[in-house]
Order: C-alpha cells, then structure tokens, then sequence
C-alpha cells in the first residue's frame, strides 16, 4: 500500500489535487492511504515551495499546481 | 496554429460584433443605455481575447522557471543585484498567493537574502500577467509599461530598504531554526514542446476560467459607470485638481479590498475615463493588488509584527511615489 500526502495550506487547488488523486486510484484499484498536510512546518520538511505537492511513499513526486490526470495515473 | 488563426480572426471582428450585438438589441450609442452596452459588448471580448493571448504565452512560459529553479538563481546573490534580478524572475515565476508562506521559507532556507526574497514577494503578485494584459487591453502599451516598470522599482526599492534594516531578527522562531535544516532539491520534469504548449492551454484554462466572471462583472460596472455618470465627474475627486491627500486616501482604501486585478481594472479604466487622474487610480489598484488583510495574515505566520509593519510601510511608501509620479509627470 502506497502512502500519498497531499501538501497544501488549503487552497482550492490542493482540494482539487485531493479529489483527483483519489478519483484515480479508485478507478485503478490502488490501494492508497491518502492524507493532506496542511501544517507549515511539515510541508517545508519536504522542500516544497510551491503548493500543491505530492509526496508518495516519502518521496516529493510533484509540486506547484495540480497534477494533470496522465501523470497521477503513472503513479498507480 | 489552428487556434492562433482563430485568435487573429475574432480579435479583428470586435468592432463590427459590438455594432451589430447592440444594433440588435435596438439600441443607439447616442442614448445612456446604448453607450453603455456598446462598451460592455465591445470591452468584454476584447479583454477576454487579448487575456487569453498573454496568460497562453505566460503558462508556457513558465514552464521554463519553476520556483526551484528561480531560488538557485537568487541563492547567496548580494543586496542590489539580488533584487533587480529577484523582482524581474517575480514576472515570470508562477507563483499563487497561497504558497506565498512555503516559498518565502524555502528562499530563506536555501540562503536567498531576506532584503531579496521580499522584492520576489512583492514584484510576484503585484506585475502579473493578468494585470499587465489587462492594462494593456484597456489603455495601450504605454501604460503597461510604466505599470511594470514602476511596480518592478517598487519591488526592488522596499526589498533593498527591508535588507538594510537587517530585520532576520524579527522572522518567527520556527523559520530561523528550519534555515539551517537544508531540503532536499526537488528536480524540475524535462518537458517536450507539446507539453509545454499543453502547459499554456492548461493555465489558461485555469486562470481566465477563474477570473472571467469578474472580469464580466467589472466591465458591467464600468459600462454603468461610462454610460451614467457625468464627465469630469470624478476629477474633483481624483484627478489632477483633487488635494493632495487623494493619494495616500487611495491607498489607505485599496489596502482592506482584496480583489485580484481582473476585477478592479475594468472598474479603473472606467473612473478615469470620467476624469480621475491616472497615478491616483494606479496607486489605488497597485494598493488592492499588493497589500491585501489576507495576504497580511498569512505572513504572521512566518513574520513578527515589526517586520510586517515594515514591510507594509515601505510598500505603502513606494505605491504613494507611483501615485504621485504618474500625476505629476503625466
């Protein structure tokens, strides 16, 4: 099972960034825990400027804006 | 190609869709309503239009720089050069006002002066593309210009005045201890020119999807305002023969409004047109745009209240030079 932080201090596109992961994985059949990380300091523990990031298995695999659909399917 | 043909062929058609969508409403420009909506169906598509253009090249743009990218650039860079080159890379950096606080701590961590790191986080927001597409839609190059020439001197000035106060001491404690904890790098994707133009489509996509409406809502205010109220109306208040404390109240009333500039330009270029002298509307939108109560807010989480005073302060003074600037020299 792959762990998915989502780092985010909210935004709108973070949510979207949420949905969409989950909507994928779902749809693959990936077994995912999902969680989003909305504390400051966490998300700069990651070296993430630009939000939304997502970090799988504790690896930063993306940053800066939400993903497009092709490439969170590569993921899973 | 297909969609730039397009692009050309709608841009070319504004005047005679303007004509005939009021014509067909059986309205003449002579009368209030008439002028009115014929500045709503000409203005609207022309803005949109010409938004469309700039955020397509800006979202390709920034494919190139990334916020990693730009931070390396400005990393152990010296006061001076440092801010020049910060508040030029804030132009073309994307950069969203809710990871303002992620990315003044990631600059600070990787050795971006603070003096520095502030002209990026005023130049960022504040000389954007949707800003600058906008004042060029509705008032011609040579405004644009002197828009991102004055509001990059902004940024670079108060960056270069918050460097030399030597203020580090007033960043929260958390943020000095994560400074020396270096993060690891996160490696930028190499992209092909599909995906980069696939990029441009996307911003689009995401960002004239956002503000469109209030674009649409602004220009409706401003056709009301260019239909309705009389000439010259606004001088007396905001043009050249207003006192001289126009300015600073402008300021002082932009900084609560937190709008972003898609929906206070339409507004802008309608006030002026009823006389309202050009810097006093600049310093007002430049107020709106770049000193916002959230944007404030968010930063307390980093910064301790002396610093953020300053920051505002010196922002503040900078906007209130561009204000008088512009009505004395024009």
């Amino acid at each position: 099972m792959k762990v998915v932080k989502v780092l985010g201090t909210g935004c709108a596109n973070c949510k979207n960034t949420l949905q969409l992961i989950a909507e994928v994985a779902q749809g693959r059949g990936a077994e995912i825990q999902l969680q989003k990380i909305e504390d400051l300091q966490q998300i700069m523990s990651y070296g993430v400027m630009s939000t939304p990031g997502v970090v799988i298995d504790g690896k930063v695999v993306h940053a800066g804006g939400v993903p497009a659909r092709a490439k969170v399917e590569s993921w899973f | 190609m297909l969609g730039i043909a397009a692009w050309v062929a709608a841009y070319a058609s504004l005047i005679p869709f303007a004509d005939s969508a009021s014509a067909a409403l059986g309205l003449v420009r002579q009368t209030h309503l008439g002028e009115a909506v014929h500045f709503f169906f000409y203005d609207t598509p022309k803005v949109l239009l010409l938004l469309t253009g700039i955020v397509f090249l800006m979202g390709v743009v920034h494919t190139f720089v990334s916020p990693e990218r730009t931070r390396a650039m400005l990393s152990g860079k010296r006061l001076g050069v440092g801010n020049v080159l910060a508040a030029s890379l804030g132009i073309v950096t994307p950069f969203c006002s809710c990871s303002a606080v992620p990315l003044f701590i990631g600059f600070l961590s990787a050795g971006v002066p603070l003096g520095v790191t502030f002209s990026f986080l005023i130049s960022a927001p504040m000389v954007n593309e949707v800003a600058l597409a906008l004042l060029f839609a509705m008032f011609g190059w040579k405004v644009a210009g002197l828009y991102l020439g004055l509001g990059l001197t902004v940024a670079i000035l108060a960056g270069m005045v918050i460097g030399r106060l030597g203020m580090e001491r007033y960043l929260e404690d958390w943020v000095r201890t994560m400074q020396a904890t270096q993060s690891a790098d996160y490696a930028g994707d190499t992209l092909h020119w599909a995906e980069r133009i696939d990029a441009g489509v996307a911003h689009v996509k995401n960002i004239v999807g956002k503000v469109w409406p209030y674009i649409v809502a602004g220009i409706g205010v401003g056709a009301a305002i260019h239909g309705y109220v009389p000439e010259d109306f606004m001088a007396s208040i905001m043009g050249k023969e207003a006192p001289w404390w126009s300015v600073p109240a402008a300021v002082l009333i932009g900084v609560p409004m937190y709008s972003n500039a898609a929906g206070i330009i339409p507004i802008v270029e309608a006030l002026i047109g009823k006389g309202a002298a050009l810097g006093t509307v600049l310093a007002f939108m430049m107020s709106v745009i770049a000193l916002s109560l959230p944007e404030i807010i968010i930063l307390r989480k980093v910064l301790k209240p002396p610093l953020i005073a300053t920051f505002a302060g010196v922002v503040a003074l900078g906007i209130l030079m561009v204000g008088y600037i512009f009505n004395f020299a024009l």
